[in-house]
């Protein structure tokens, strides 16, 4: 399992950003997770809240947008969301295809952050 | 008073770190002239054994080899490696699950690299964490042993697509496990379109010609300049 080690660079990549904008503190998280990008997400959330503790982002929410594989097809000349990574096929014509357009995805989208203030309502 | 969190844009790759390593390290091999190719597999698939066959042979042509080697927690593999006599050293990674750019560039902190002509990284025995990291290699082989089914590359479909080459291994014991030779090539063909496979058995020497002239054949392309494309 590396996705701890994935999650502490994630922390790290994000307290940069918010380190830069001065005090503040992260309540969210954005994150584009390709299903070719080799990462488990339920072991990354598991691992998130851990690599969160004691730093800008800790409480955070960690929101993850599945990225599907796109692949593009020779024959039909365009590109098409693929239906299973089992089967790299296009999914109009059956195609076989391993020219890949998106799906290796782990990147760091936006953050939600709060503007350090005196009092919070939670 | 609260303040409604805003938020900010930020668009950054999360191994940009390691995948800024990985292509520097691309650069220094080719500078260097030296082609690089990794090995992944699950534990036991034969990475160590294929290699130390692999070292002898390349030495016996006249090339300059050597390799880096990841494991969680021994350096036998180094040990066994070294009998070929080619530079060997191990990469102990503890409790890391995978290799990554920065390990690889510390390993090769004291060596000249400008004395190889062929280097060879085996990953630690794994088929998950590998997939996500690269090392700055020309050309990946992913093993795969006849004992562990023909199924393996629809369960591991992400390492096969980082991988350039499939390497069918034990084909020896290929009849005692029934395994489904056709089977298998069809589904690294599903998951990785027109993938290279070589069948081979380093205990008999089944497809090792095979796998050595096309081996020999990458390694002199590097010569005139051939990157992986990644």
């Amino acid at each position: 399992m590396h996705e701890l080690s994935i999650a502490l660079s994630i922390v790290e990549l994000a307290s940069e950003e918010a380190t830069k904008r001065g005090p503040a503190r992260i309540t969210a998280l954005h994150l584009r997770l390709g299903e070719l990008a080799g990462v488990v997400k339920e072991a990354l959330l598991f691992s998130y809240d851990i690599a969160c503790q004691d730093t800008p982002l800790a409480g955070s929410q960690l929101i993850i947008e599945d990225v599907p594989v796109v692949i593009f097809c020779r024959r039909c000349h365009a590109e098409h969301t693929l239906e299973s990574v089992q089967r790299f096929a296009c999914p109009a014509c059956g195609e076989l295809s391993a020219d890949i357009r998106q799906g290796k995805d782990l990147e760091v989208v936006a953050l939600e952050i709060e503007d350090a203030v005196e009092e919070f309502v939670t | 008073m609260s303040s409604s969190p805003r938020l900010v844009e930020v668009r950054q790759n999360v191994l940009k770190q390691n995948d800024l390593l990985a292509r520097a390290l691309r650069r220094r091999f080719a500078d260097a002239g030296v082609f690089v190719v990794s090995l992944v597999s699950t534990p036991g698939a034969g990475k160590t054994a294929l290699l130390e066959c692999t070292l002898k042979q390349m030495r016996a042509n006249g090339l300059q080899v050597a390799a880096l080697v990841g494991d969680l927690a021994t350096e036998n593999d180094a040990r066994r490696l070294a009998r070929s006599a080619a530079p060997v050293k191990q990469i102990v990674t503890g409790t890391i699950c995978h290799l990554d750019a920065d390990m690889v560039q510390q390993a090769l902190d004291d060596w000249r690299l400008a004395d190889l002509e062929l280097l060879f990284i085996e990953n630690v025995g794994n088929l998950v964490c590998p997939s996500s990291y690269d090392l700055g290699e020309n050309m990946r082989f992913v093993l795969m042993s006849v004992t562990e089914g023909e199924d393996k590359p629809l369960k591991y479909p992400t390492i096969f697509n980082t991988a350039d080459v499939a390497l069918i291994t034990k084909m020896d014991l290929a009849e005692a496990v029934e395994f489904d030779l056709e089977a298998a090539r069809e589904n690294i063909q599903a998951v990785r379109p027109g993938m290279k496979t070589i069948e081979l058995s380093v205990k008999t020497g089944l497809g090792m010609d095979q796998y050595f002239e096309f081996l020999s054949a990458k390694a002199e392309k590097r010569l005139v300049g051939l990157e992986r494309g990644t």
